[in-house]
């Protein structure tokens, strides 16, 4: 593989980052992958989260994904928790939505009412 | 008739089947040889496997181990478009020996869905699933190209220099990954014939 120099710098800013901070991650994102994720878009999903995580910076927000939840009817579906909340379920998260998501739920801090979903399952 | 539009959803929609058969490493080679007009992918995991009769019956869409859902359908919806591009589909493995799943098309076919977003998919799958590492190799044999390009991402060598400092979504690793994959992964230069 090449530019693992370029890892290796950002692995020291990282850690410089760590000592100055000491935090750890604030909120935690989870994108349905399931078949029927994807089927319904969740790879435009994740992508458009992961591109609001690079452009503005987030650096104390974790990005997973997970399998089917047993709600197809309504993917894509994100998850968000912040911090030791409850977690939320968000349903039919397109890109433009999961980029508004990301923006007022993790940037401004706003609960996000509208496309929450509900479920009994954790996963 | 599928459900994807191009073969990198259903790379991405079978590795999880790897994940959940807890795989410490799943590798996802790809090879797209012009000259034979042959496109294979493969996808190799060490998770537990599986015995003979559930290997038997797993291209059927009623058989699914998850509880979520009563019908599976991802290796199905693989089996089939393989098989409808002049291509097939393979599946091996045994308890405790991991899974080896390869599907085969004819480069050329007309119905074959373009290889898509591979950027995407492999990003999705090292971020999505950190407790997993991916090896992706992609050979391209071009029909005028005397050798092939190959481009591999391996995320062991990865973590060997990242440990614990980053998360894999962390801004500047996205950044790298993004850019290393988007300049390494070869990309087929077809022939047009009017």
């Amino acid at each position: 593989m090449k530019n693992l120099a370029e890892l290796r710098k950002i692995k020291e800013r990282a850690l410089q980052r760590r000592q100055l901070s000491g935090e750890e991650a604030r909120a935690r994102v989870t994108v349905a992958m399931g078949t029927c994720g994807i089927a319904a878009g969740a790879r435009n999903t994740m992508k458009a989260i992961l591109a609001e995580i690079e452009q503005r910076q987030i650096k104390d927000v974790v990005v997973t994904q997970t399998g089917c939840i047993g709600l197809c009817e309504y993917e894509p579906l994100v998850k968000i928790q912040v911090g030791a909340e409850e977690p939320i379920w968000y349903g039919k998260i397109d890109a433009a939505r999961a980029a508004t998501l990301i923006a007022k739920r993790l940037i401004d801090g706003q609960p996000v009412t509208e496309w929450e979903v509900q479920t009994t399952h954790t996963s | 008739m599928t459900v994807f539009r191009d073969l990198s959803q259903h790379i991405l929609d079978i590795y999880e089947n790897g994940v959940k058969a807890g795989a410490t490493l799943i590798a996802v080679e790809i090879e797209e040889d012009l000259l034979q007009d042959l496109l294979t992918i493969t996808l190799r995991d060490n998770g537990a496997g599986m015995d003979a009769q559930m290997l038997q019956r797993i291209a059927d869409p009623w058989v699914t181990t998850r509880t979520t859902r009563k019908v599976g359908l991802g290796i199905p919806f693989l089996k089939q478009t393989a098989e409808m591009c002049g291509g097939n589909f393979a599946m091996h493995s045994q308890p405790g020996q991991g899974t080896t799943l390869a599907a085969t098309f004819q480069h050329s076919h007309i119905d074959r869905p373009p290889l898509g977003d591979l950027t995407a998919t492999i990003t999705c799958l090292i971020v999505g699933y950190p407790q997993v590492d991916l090896y992706y190799r992609h050979r391209l044999l071009n029909l005028t190209a005397q050798s092939a390009e190959e481009f591999v991402f391996d995320t062991r060598e990865m973590r060997a220099i990242l440990e614990d400092a980053a998360p894999l979504s962390d801004p500047d690793v996205l950044g790298f990954i993004r850019n290393t994959l988007e300049a390494g992964i070869p990309r087929a230069k077809h022939l047009i014939i009017y």
